[in-house]
């Protein structure tokens, strides 16, 4: 047995001791990958030809890529083989009945976000038909989105619907041919989300992938595409800040912004997947690929990232500022508790000229965890009057967790001005007891003290998003201190 | 009833054995002074009291309004009004002053039922107690203790008392680093906090704080105990003979 496959039992198990039923589904398809299963998932989501072809493409060219391995992280080999590539959407009985069955830990976890009992039961994975109303909730708000004429709904929806948009954009950010785990979610994605805001609209609210958590199980290869028509401008949130129940290891997602002329989209992230046990032991591998497009002139691409789930994290939110005046934002909180790794960062590629990039970045670590920021900054020649502010701050908890800083700078043209600034700091035994005798708890004050440190980056993040992204980060880092 | 009395208090740090058998009953509405040596256990007794973990009570007992201190968190004392004016306040960047005296405010008010301060009622309440510790605004949005003076630190560690309002203050070393000028307005602070309702314990080396903050009893600390007690002017007398003598005297009786 393959290091990998027990890694992925273990986490299998437990799944069970957490009182689920790992049943093998009916409409599963053998394990492995070959061009047969790309042909197989090509045909259950009745995609075109020229969609297959490029499907074909992307799997092609994956056998000829090698795992990458400059990340500074490290984790058993996984086994492509051992991949089931798709299963039909969860069948009732699968997951846990009521949330008697659901393990306490976790619902005390969601007591503490104070999420709504309803969604409790969402998020633990109990099966539930139509689930309160957020079917119409769904519904209403697409109604409204409609009559803006913004497009916003499901991948294999959008390939249906709206064939010639997404041929257009689709790997036009990021090729099929990108990286290792780009291909292979090009080759295998199962659905993800489509969202076309066209020339001059203003979207007049915080577009959610939580809008859509029961209505689909999007699975472990996700792929995002959003354009912004000239003038438009768009918020887009992503996932949730409650820990998702998934039993897949493996997550290689791929998201693509495409910004036009003095277009304006802001993503934002909340990442809490399962991130292994106290030991160690499971937990969700989170490869991205992230990037945005400023095509046009003026056009800006804002990302903010709070990532605080998934045993090991690989991305990098990155921005192609190629339109003259464009700018790219990157603001992002990472935090390693227990086990841990992460190695995140971004790149910006000044093309255009007097392009901006802002990097914020806010490294966590705690318990035995590992952080990494990677960044690149790259002026071209043609980036005249190009300009880059860089700070990585690292905040140590404990004296067995790490904190690393790679940035990588390449400036091409004469004119450009490129500011870095770093820190590494700790939270001391000192700080915790000034707190405590003054009557807040160990817990408040740690994260009191990680808010503070995060604030630069919670200021980005819409308001309801950073209240909870707050509490998250305490519950995250609960028994880390003391 | 004694708000405070302790009783044959040993501690330790490490394996070295500083507090060793300490008695004291600290009435509402006195003052005490601690005096002694460097090295006399005097900062020991402070972090004692407000129950930092990295010291180790090995013996006696402390009861203060009725409870076993001794069982009580650091953050349950001072929700119970035991505050400690630290000899080194500690910087907390990224967090406001304001924030954090806010979070300390209510969860002290939160633990005696009462209902918790917004923003404003906040502001309004600090406001006073800004003008007689002569603090600026400014002070109250930047990070706690972070890039403040000596003196504005300390100035802090009182204004933070005034707010909180404890029952039991401990002062440790609240004098040093201070210029004159900055020790009088400390010591105006902590004067203006006197109250028949409210104990404090001052600790320090120096006999110049206790002109302005004028004890009602002075305890000469050394290696551990407690060797001498009396009114203040037990401390002009070791202004005037220091500490030597108590050495001597100890010697003398063969106590070391």
């Amino acid at each position: 047995m393959s290091e990998s496959t027990n890694t992925i039992e273990t986490f299998a198990n437990q799944e069970y001791k957490w009182g689920f039923v790992t049943e093998i589904e009916a409409d599963a398809i053998p394990r492995g990958l070959s061009e047969d299963v790309v042909r197989l998932i090509s045909a259950k989501k009745e995609e075109p030809e020229w969609l297959l072809e490029w499907r074909l493409k992307a799997y092609r060219h994956w056998l000829t890529l090698k795992e990458p391995e400059w990340a500074n992280v490290s984790f058993p080999k996984i086994d492509y083989q051992d991949i089931i590539y798709y299963s039909s959407p969860k069948a009732k009985g699968d997951g846990p009945k009521s949330l008697d069955e659901v393990d306490p830990e976790l619902l005390k976890t969601y007591e503490k976000l104070g999420i709504p009992l309803q969604e409790r039961a969402i998020l633990a994975g109990v099966a539930v038909d139509a689930v309160f109303d957020s079917v119409s909730v769904a519904t209403t708000f697409k109604g409204k989105l409609k009559e803006q004429g913004i497009i916003f709904g499901s991948f294999s929806e959008a390939v249906k619907e709206h064939p010639d948009l997404v041929r257009k954009y689709l790997g036009s950010v990021v090729p099929a041919s990108d990286n290792f785990f780009a291909a292979l979610n090009s080759a295998v994605f199962s659905d993800g989300s489509f969202c076309y805001v066209p020339k001059g609209v203003k979207c007049p609210m915080e577009l959610s992938t939580y809008f859509r958590i029961n209505a689909k199980d999007t699975g472990q290869f996700e792929r995002t595409l959003i354009v912004a028509d000239e003038g438009a401008t768009v918020s887009y949130l992503e996932g949730c800040t409650a820990p998702m129940r998934d039993t897949n290891q493996l997550h290689a997602a791929v998201v693509e912004l495409v910004a036009l002329d003095n277009a304006q989209i802001k993503y934002s992230t909340v990442q809490n997947w399962y991130p292994g046990d106290k030991e160690g032991k499971g937990g969700i591998y989170n490869f991205v690929t992230k990037r945005g497009a400023c095509r046009g002139v003026n056009s800006k691409i804002s990302w903010t990232q709070v990532e605080t789930g998934s045993a090991i994290t690989w991305k990098y939110p990155s921005c192609i500022l190629q339109g003259d005046n464009s700018v790219g934002e990157f603001y992002s909180v990472a935090l390693t508790n227990n086990y841990q790794q992460a190695d995140t960062g971004t790149k910006m590629i000044h093309i255009g000229k007097n392009t901006t990039s802002t990097i914020v970045s806010k490294g966590i670590s705690a318990g035995h965890g590992q952080n990494t920021y990677r960044g690149g900054v790259k002026i071209l020649k043609s980036a005249t009057g190009a300009r880059n502010y860089s700070q990585c701050d690292s905040l140590l908890l404990g004296d067995k967790c790490g904190a690393h800083t790679f940035p990588y700078l390449e400036v091409r043209n004469t004119s450009a001005q490129v500011e870095h600034e770093a820190s590494t700091s700790k939270i001391g035994e000192d700080q915790i007891f000034y707190c405590r005798q003054r009557g807040i708890s160990t817990e408040d004050a740690v994260s009191m003290i990680v808010h503070g440190f995060c604030k630069e980056v919670f200021r980005e993040l819409p308001m309801e998003f950073a209240v909870e992204a707050q509490k998250l980060l305490g519950v995250s880092l609960e028994g880390s201190v003391g | 009833m004694a708000l405070l009395e302790i009783k044959d208090l040993h501690a330790r740090i490490g394996d070295r054995e500083i507090l060793k058998g300490i008695n004291l009953t600290v009435n509402a509405g006195e003052v005490h002074a601690i005096m002694g040596p460097n090295g006399s256990g005097k900062s020991t007794l402070a972090q004692v009291l407000s129950g930092r973990e990295m010291y180790v009570v090995t013996g006696g007992e402390v009861i203060y309004n009725g409870k076993d201190l001794l069982d009580l968190s650091p953050e349950d004392r001072a929700r119970e009004g035991i505050f400690l004016a630290f000899q080194y306040p500690v910087e907390i960047p990224g967090v406001s002053n304001m924030y954090f005296l806010k979070a300390a405010l209510n969860t002290i008010r939160k633990h005696h039922g009462l209902e918790e301060l917004d923003a404003m009622d906040f502001i309004e309440l600090v406001k006073e107690k800004m003008k007689i510790m002569k603090m600026d605004q400014a002070l109250l949005n930047r990070p706690v203790n972070t890039g403040f003076s000596g003196g504005e630190k300390k100035r802090n560690e009182i204004f933070q008392m005034a707010v909180l309002e404890p029952k039991l203050a401990v002062l440790d070393e609240t004098d040093s680093g201070l210029d004159i000028d900055a020790l009088r307005v400390v010591a105006g602070g902590v004067n203006a906090m006197r109250s028949p309702e409210r104990a404090m314990i001052v600790v320090t080396h120096y006999q110049r704080l206790l002109s302005e903050i004028v004890p009602d009893f002075v305890h000469v600390l050394a290696e551990g105990r407690i060797v001498k007690s009396g009114g203040k002017e037990l401390a002009l007398e070791l202004e005037a003979e220091g500490y030597a003598d108590l050495y001597d005297e100890r010697e003398a009786v063969g106590k070391v």
